[in-house]
């Protein structure tokens, strides 16, 4: 065995090459720079397409444009660009051309700090797109799993013609470790289901029980018809409120339904805990961290480390938390995924430690928000 | 010729004397003119208008968002370079895509890009765009007055397109030109001048005859700029790409030697730009791993490159790293004050456990760790080695670093006569630290 020294954003761009990304396009951003620089280094070789945009927007539109002719693509940036990719989102989401999309977080709002970390766009990552339709994101916590979720995403992206958003961290993506990656298990790559050649082709009739539209690329034997309007099957305009009501509701249920088979979480339960910590990318470190010193003091805590954060699993989530007395969500912001956690557990006591100030959430800090949490339910 | 590729259960459905119509009939004839066939060809239209252009046509087609046809046109035609990419736009789309027509023209991309020019936002109720003469009376109230219409020929010619044509939406060999910009290898553009009878002429007066004469005292676009004539961009993106070597995953660092310290060690390196701290943390790293070890590196400096504190957070384990973050550091590098003044708030946490080597002419803050000063000058180390001597030092204090696993480090990071300078420096320190 063999380790390399390899910080998260490369691994990123090494899972997307694994699950057969072929375009990739981006915009030099502090802390995703290292994204695109790999990408340019390793698909151009092979016969990939690696381009630099003149902005955000462009970048985004070049891999929308290459998905539709059947290309695998990513692009990379952090929240100055994330904010401009918003319109090209809604796009994906409402056309399903799939993409995946990776957000370094760096401190914001706005300019915010280029080099410093946060998990401040987990909730703009979720509702930063017009129509509020769904789409996933996906959070790692460490290299590994800037290598294994990348590749889930190409996956998710593919089983579910949706975007798939990688929710890394400038902690994550510019942080160097000691890795292994061939010696990863990596799952089967999936490809979009093709439309069959036999039959009359409509863009966005859904046949399976998936609801998710066979794909024809740009430029096949067929024409094929891509449109950001309200459609209807067939790809053209349409004003009928049914139709357009069944679309909305097919692009919600197709997202659900493609996530429920895929866990991606790790839960660390300690016996007799009443207190779980929740908590998701980075900051999952620091809560392992805590969790190990509590646990060794006799205080015991369970650690809930979740890596799908969109759709939320929310049963995974109730299911972790019913014997739970207290709950301790730990986000490296000032309390964003908090809300969805109130959400999903309207009944139960739940504290936050969080903060955004560029460093990281120390185990010391998590360990002692367990104690005040503690202290409010007894 | 072929057959036609107009979308008959899908006709044109714009207002009465609108030029638009015109525009679709003669694209249809040069499709027929050319033999392109429906699967050939991919309409990316834009939003607007011009934006149904798409849907009258038996073609592949993207309609995507204001603006921005040019950066999917992009992606298709890099994706499919077979394909005639034929954008459509309407001087709306001009204006708020403007950075990406300014892209086209500098990257040169087979695209032909169709201005449908008729001088305001027609769908939205006749409000001034790019174009838009400043004594026009359109929507927008007085404020089309105040801003300079664009020639956008002009603009895409001097941003490096190889073909620019101008012509009246009315002029008679409009399919012939639109096929010699289709023809054109490399980013083309046609502005064509048009009327749009919904909104502009009700409250203006244009015609073709008035167009005709507005365009006579303007410079002439009329196909290729020599100037702007070179290779196409998918062609040499595809033709150099095919010459790089292959890339296969970066290889990892044999575990050969023994590692003298158990547990976790966190290890900062407090110094400036230009110091190579952040290649100092990678070797220690490396080193680390030479022995086994699970590690993290983490970098702390400005944006500005050459200028400003470089710190390095380490963790060195024989257990995996969880926290990467250093608050109880076994070690501290200090090298440069401005390093040192950035993490003040460490030095009072440290006890007599933690080693700190410090450059001889930083001053430290008030500390009960072990400190061993470094003197540099002495040492004849130029500041951007003080960062390697260092850890030189720190493998001669045999506490979490050995001199072994340091040497490995080099030799697997660095390679020729960077290798031998590497090692040639760390040996100079090592001794010195040893005679002292
Ligand atoms: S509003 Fe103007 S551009 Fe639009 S269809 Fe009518 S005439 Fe043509």
């Amino acid at each position: 065995m063999a380790f390399c020294f390899m910080e998260g954003n490369e691994a990123v761009a090494w899972g997307a090459k694994a699950a057969g990304c072929r375009f990739f396009a981006g915009y030099p951003i502090t802390p995703a720079t290292t994204i695109y620089n790999t990408m340019l280094e390793i698909l151009p070789p092979g016969g990939g397409i690696c381009m630099q945009g003149e902005d955000e927007i462009a970048s985004i539109g070049f891999c929308l444009g290459a998905s539709m002719c059947g290309m695998k693509a990513m692009t990379a940036t952090s929240g100055p660009g994330i904010s401009l990719y918003s319109e090209q989102i809604s796009f994906a989401t409402g056309s399903e051309i799939p993409i995946v999309i990776v957000d370094v977080q760096r401190l914001g709002p706005s300019t915010g700090s280029a080099t410093r970390g946060a998990d401040g766009d987990i909730q703009f990552l979720r509702w930063g797109n017009s129509g509020g339709i769904p789409l996933i994101v996906l959070a790692p916590a460490d290299v590994k799993d800037c290598y294994l979720l990348t590749f889930a995403a190409f996956n998710l992206a593919e089983t579910c013609r949706c975007p798939v958003i990688v929710a890394s961290n400038k902690e994550i993506g510019m942080t160097r470790e000691n890795i292994d990656l061939s010696a990863l298990a990596l799952p089967e790559i999936v490809h979009r289901n093709t439309a069959p050649e036999d039959r009359p082709y409509l863009p966005f009739h859904t046949s399976g029980e998936n609801g998710v539209p066979d794909f024809l690329p740009i430029g096949c034997h067929i024409p094929v018809r891509q449109t950001s309007s309200t459609h209807g099957p067939d790809g053209y305009i349409t004003t009928d409120p049914e139709i357009i009501a069944a679309t909305q509701r097919r692009l919600i249920a197709k997202v659900e339904s493609a996530v429920e088979d895929f866990t991606c979480h790790e839960f660390m339960e300690a016996p007799q805990s009443e207190t779980l910590i929740l908590t998701y990318g980075v900051s999952s470190r620091s809560a392992k961290a805590a969790y190990h010193q509590l646990n060794r003091a006799g205080k015991p805590v369970s650690l809930l480390t979740l890596k799908r954060l969109w759709p939320a699993p929310e049963n995974l989530i109730r299911s972790i938390a019913a014997p739970m007395r207290h709950i301790v969500v730990v986000e490296m912001n000032m309390g964003q995924y908090l809300r969805e956690i109130e959400r999903v557990l309207p009944n139960k006591r739940i504290s936050f430690v969080g903060k955004m100030n560029g460093a990281l959430i120390t185990p010391d800090e998590i360990i002692e928000g367990v104690h005040r949490g503690r202290q409010l339910t007894e | 010729m072929a057959d036609s590729l107009l979308n008959e259960s899908r006709p044109p459905v714009f207002c009465p004397g609108c030029t638009h119509e015109r525009i679709v009939a003669a694209l249809d004839t040069t499709f027929q003119r050319m033999d392109i066939r429906g699967t050939e060809a991919v309409i990316v239209s834009d939003i607007g208008c011009s934006g149904l252009f798409d849907t009258f046509f038996n073609t592949h087609a993207l309609h995507g968002l204001h603006g921005r046809a040019l950066t999917c046109a992009a992606g298709i035609k890099m994706a499919r370079p077979e394909l005639h990419v034929i954008v459509t736009m309407g001087d709306g789309g001009l204006g708020i895509g403007g950075a990406h027509l300014l892209a086209a023209c500098r990257r040169n991309l087979n695209l032909t890009l169709l201005i449908l020019n008729n001088f305001n936002f027609g769908m939205t109720g006749g409000q001034f765009s790019a174009t838009t003469p400043e004594d026009a009376r359109v929507g927008s109230g007085f404020l089309n007055q105040l801003e300079k219409p664009l020639d956008v020929c002009r603009v895409a010619a001097s941003a490096g397109a190889g073909y620019v044509y101008r012509c009246s939406a009315y002029c008679q060999n409009l399919s012939a030109i639109l096929e010699s910009a289709i023809r054109f290898d490399g980013f083309s553009v046609v502005d064509m001048w048009g009327i749009c009878t919904g909104r502009y002429t009700r409250n203006n007066k244009l015609t073709p005859a008035a167009i005709d004469d507005s365009l006579a005292r303007l410079p002439a676009a009329a196909g290729v700029v020599p100037e702007n004539e070179r290779p196409e961009y998918g062609f040499r993106y595809r033709q150099t790409a095919a010459r790089l070597p292959p890339v296969t995953m970066p290889g990892g660092i044999p575990i050969c030697c023994i590692p003298p310290a158990s547990g976790r060690n966190e290890v900062m390196i407090l110094g400036s730009a230009g110091q190579r701290v952040l290649t100092a943390g990678e070797l220690l790293c490396l080193a680390g791993m030479s022995a086994g070890l699970h590690v993290t590196q983490k970098n702390d400096y400005n944006i500005t490159v050459l200028r400003g504190p470089s710190i390095s957070d380490l963790v060195l384990s024989d257990m995996p790293v969880d926290y990467t973050g250093t608050t109880r550091p076994s070690v501290i590098i200090a090298i440069a004050q401005e390093g040192v003044d950035r993490r003040k708030a460490i030095w009072g946490q440290l006890d007599d456990t933690a080693l700190v080597l410090a450059a001889a002419d930083i001053e430290l803050p008030e500390t009960k760790a072990r400190v061993h000063r470094l003197d540099f000058k002495k040492m004849t180390i130029k500041p951007h080695d003080r960062a390697l001597a260092s850890l030189a030092v720190l493998a001669g204090h045999h506490q979490i670093l050995s001199a072994d696993m340091l040497n490995h480090a080099i030799e697997y990071r660095f390679h020729g006569m960077m290798r031998d300078s590497a090692l040639a420096l760390v040996h100079t320190a090592f001794d010195f630290y040893r005679n002292e």
